[in-house]
């Protein structure tokens, strides 16, 4: 073992030549790696966006529904197809001639709903395929790592699926914009809705998913029904695609609480629900009252996986394929045409991510990420399936009416699981941005 | 006399490789692996495997939990960065010191047992501090979302330093070098090429032979007396030592630090790495995390557009048949491919890529051979 550490003098020179070789060579590469404007700034006939999406793990239905919706919204960028909701879209900038002259094409990554392997994803997407924007993401940790990344690297990051509060919030970033609804924005609405029905003396049981976005909405109902006058008997965490939940489940039926609240998503809720449904939770009385689940936030992929168990259980959602209004009627429409079915409440924001990215950059002029972001800044429109929608300029989040839905008791189609119970107005869902914290900081166009 | 010519090839070896690795950006171009991100990786896992075959590879030791050491490397490093300074060299030191302490604490109980047992305790171990990590320790590990660099960090040592990063959020640089992209990739290959040239010198040590010995018979080796549990342990550390490094170097070109560095399949991957490189054999295991990274990164980016240019030269019907077979094994299907990739060379190079290497070389020397005198020479261990 002495003999180990015996380093000859000769040994330890050619170790330290090969290291001060090793340190030397970078500087040959440094000067020419970043020589554009802005990072990726695209010089030929064609633009790259970045769609990074979970094809494996808890989220997969909802990333591939986000690919399929990528794909449709660069054909009808690109002007192939119907056009889809670019004929209901209040900005006629684009006009199906790609943007800024420039031909879209996309790359595409798997987030595996991991951090690591999203941002990996998304740094091959930026330093070799050279996208000028990333969007995706089905999972707020994700997207707000995915976020983070790309502030630093210098592209725009349009958020895909990411409910928490905290990817506008806290962790909010000058490069980065989301389509979606929050969970502040889901207890505003979500609140009189359960008041009408259940009353205002409940005792509230919640299982959350243990990551950003299910503090996020365990945080926002609990705020909004203990303002109703409901109580919270306990909030236990469950970890992301946990599988069983037999055992979360058991102790909800001793606890005394009348209301479990579900803080799930994907597949996660899919099995949570129905083993709560399977272990007779709905059938019981307790104080006196019927037991009630509450899933916060729906889709319309959840319900259809959970099946018979969904059947007048409230919830949220930024979108429903039912709406009659003439964008969501275009969008079903060439959706459908296309791939057979209608899209989810994760393909239309997704879907309205692209079209927002490349009419922004289609009003500016350019694809520079602050260039970008100005003309996206207080940006109000309308025609995309949610109404008169305004990109708040504090914090980067849309601001739009807030559906609350319920399972549907007699559905007439496999697809048509939910009914839309009310309408939440925006006025009623809006919050100052100084409620979430963090802090925008300047926008990073790379160099 | 031997031991002259073993020097010097030895020399030549770590020449060879320490070229091969600075000029990765323009070999691997071709192959679309030339881009900054996929370099770091295949320069760190690289540094995670060559530890990670110091124990495997020299004392047979299988550890089914080193993963838990890279995790903990990352949030030494993104903490060091976090408290202290936002340079490297610091956050690496402590993550590799960190790692090391972690490895001598699991290591003393898991190595009471061997085989099995002891593959099962360290993957018990690991998914103990992957469960602390994921939701016990979440003020410390900031849980599933990972630990992140916040503009409002202390740093005292920037402080006072006077160092001010203004209003953006900074990232790790080397006294002025920003550590993302090549700058990055050039400070992990110079780590690496200092780790293979470590794992090198135990290879070649008396101690190495020591660890050799309790892989081919440690009952023997304790009826002569001997204690081998101090060596186990030792090669055990090192092990937990390079494997904190590589964590640490992960957080230094990307400060993030995630529970799921720790997952078992993260364990796994790094044994999978070292044995389809090669087990026990020096360059083995950098050949084996490459490939692995590899088809990870660039196999689960092909999708059906990328294929149907691939496959444009057939004619259209036959293209999109076999566009339709080989899209099950590229995108999502990456994980099939390399499970078929690593049962051929399990079962026809039981002793991984370098062996195939070997092989080949061993056939190219025989023709030569023919033509000019023989000289026997024995087969290197690699």
């Amino acid at each position: 073992m002495a003999n180990f550490t015996k380093v000859s003098r000769r040994s330890l020179l050619r170790g330290a030549a090969a290291a001060t070789t090793a340190l030397a060579a970078p500087t040959i590469f440094t000067s020419k790696a970043w020589a554009a404007g802005y990072t990726n700034e695209p010089k030929g006939s064609t633009v790259t966006l970045g769609f990074n999406v979970p094809q494996t793990g808890a989220y997969a239905d909802e990333g591939a529904d986000e690919l399929r919706a990528y794909q449709l919204a660069v054909e009808h960028i690109n002007g192939e197809g119907d056009g889809g909701m670019l004929n209901t879209f209040s900005s006629k900038a684009l006009t199906g001639a790609g943007v800024n002259g420039k031909k879209v094409v996309f790359v595409t990554g798997d987030t595996q709903t991991k951090s690591d392997a999203a941002r990996a994803s998304a740094k091959r997407m930026i330093e070799k395929d050279g996208a000028v924007m990333i969007t995706g993401g089905s999972s707020s940790g994700v997207a707000i790592a995915v976020q983070g990344l790309c502030q630093d690297a210098g592209v725009i990051f349009m958020a895909g699926l990411t409910h928490s509060n905290d990817t506008t919030g806290k962790d909010k970033r000058a490069n980065g914009f989301r389509h979606f609804f929050n969970t502040e924005m889901t207890g505003a609405a979500l609140a009189p809705v359960l008041k009408n029905n259940f009353g205002t003396e409940r005792n509230a049981y919640h299982l959350t998913a243990d990551y950003t976005w299910g503090w996020s909405q365990e945080g926002s109902i609990k705020k909004y029904t203990e303002q109703l006058g409901w109580n919270t008997a306990a909030a236990v965490r469950t970890p992301l695609g946990a599988g069983d939940f037999s055992q979360y489940i058991t102790p909800v039926l001793n606890s005394g609480a009348d209301t479990l609240v579900l803080n799930h998503y994907g597949r996660d809720m899919v099995n949570s629900l129905t083993q709560a449904v399977q272990f007779g939770l709905r059938d019981k009385q307790v104080n006196g009252k019927d037991f009630a689940i509450v899933v916060p936030l729906y889709s319309r992929l959840m319900a259809q996986g959970a099946g018979e168990n969904v059947k007048g259980i409230f919830g949220s959602t930024n979108w429903h394929w039912s709406l009659q209004d003439e964008g969501s009627k275009a969008f079903v429409k060439s959706f459908g045409q296309k791939y057979g079915f209608p899209p989810s409440q994760a393909a239309h924001t997704t879907y309205c991510q692209a079209l927002l990215y490349a009419d922004a950059a289609q009003r500016a002029g350019t694809f520079r990420p602050s260039g970008v972001g100005k003309s996206l800044e207080g940006f109000k429109f309308d025609g995309l399936g949610n109404g008169p929608t305004e990109y708040r300029a504090e914090d980067h989040q849309c601001f739009k009416d807030v559906l609350v839905v319920k399972g549907k008791e007699n559905p007439s189609s496999k697809f048509d699981v939910l009914e839309v119970v009310e309408v939440t107005p925006r006025a009623q869902v809006e919050y100052p941005a100084s409620l979430l914290g963090g802090e925008l900081g300047p926008y990073n166009d790379g160099a | 006399m031997v031991a002259i010519i073993k020097k010097q090839s030895d020399l030549v070896l770590l020449l060879c490789f320490a070229a091969a690795v600075l000029a990765g950006p323009v070999i691997l171009q071709p192959f679309g692996a030339g881009y900054p991100d996929l370099l770091q990786k295949f320069a760190i896992f690289g540094i995670f495997a060559i530890g990670f075959n110091i124990l495997f590879g020299l004392t047979g030791y299988l550890s089914f939990g080193h993963a838990a050491f890279l995790g903990i490397g990352s949030y030494t490093a993104v903490w060091t960065f976090k408290l202290l300074s936002m340079n490297p060299l610091p956050a690496v030191l402590l993550a590799t010191l960190l790692g090391g302490l972690f490895a001598a604490l699991i290591g003393f109980i898991s190595l009471r047992r061997t085989g099995i047992y002891f593959s099962i305790l360290t993957l018990a171990f690991a998914q103990m501090s992957y469960n602390l990590a994921y939701s016990v320790l979440t003020p410390i590990t900031n849980g599933e979302t990972g630990l992140q660099l916040r503009q409002a960090d202390p740093r005292v040592l920037d402080v006072a330093f006077g160092r001010d990063y203004g209003a953006v959020l900074p990232s790790s640089d080397l006294f002025g070098i920003d550590m993302t992209g090549y700058p990055g990739f050039y400070f992990c290959a110079a780590v690496l090429i200092l780790c293979f040239y470590i794992s090198m010198r135990i290879f070649r040590s008396p101690f190495g032979m020591m660890l050799r010995a309790v892989k081919s018979n440690q009952n023997r080796m304790n009826y002569t007396g001997l204690n081998t549990r101090p060596y186990a342990l030792a090669a055990f550390v090192i092990s937990g030592m390079y494997a904190g490094l590589a964590g640490g170097l992960l957080a230094v070109t990307d400060p993030l630090a995630g529970a799921e560095r720790m997952q078992w399949t993260a364990s796994g991957e790094v044994v999978l790495m070292t044995i389809l490189g090669g087990t026990g054999t020096l360059l083995g295991p950098v050949i084996g995390a490459g490939a692995i990274k590899y088809f990870e990164n660039i196999f689960s980016a092909f999708n059906e557009n990328i294929l149907l240019n691939t496959f444009s030269f057939l004619p259209e019907t036959l293209q999109h048949a076999v566009v339709s077979v080989a899209s099950l094994f590229v995108g999502e299907g990456w994980h099939l491919t390399l499970g078929a990739l690593f049962m051929v060379i399990v079962i026809f190079l039981p002793g991984g890529l370098m062996e195939g290497v070997r092989r080949f070389g061993v056939l190219f020397k025989r023709k030569a051979d023919s033509d000019g005198p023989t000289e026997t020479q024995p087969a290197s261990a690699e």
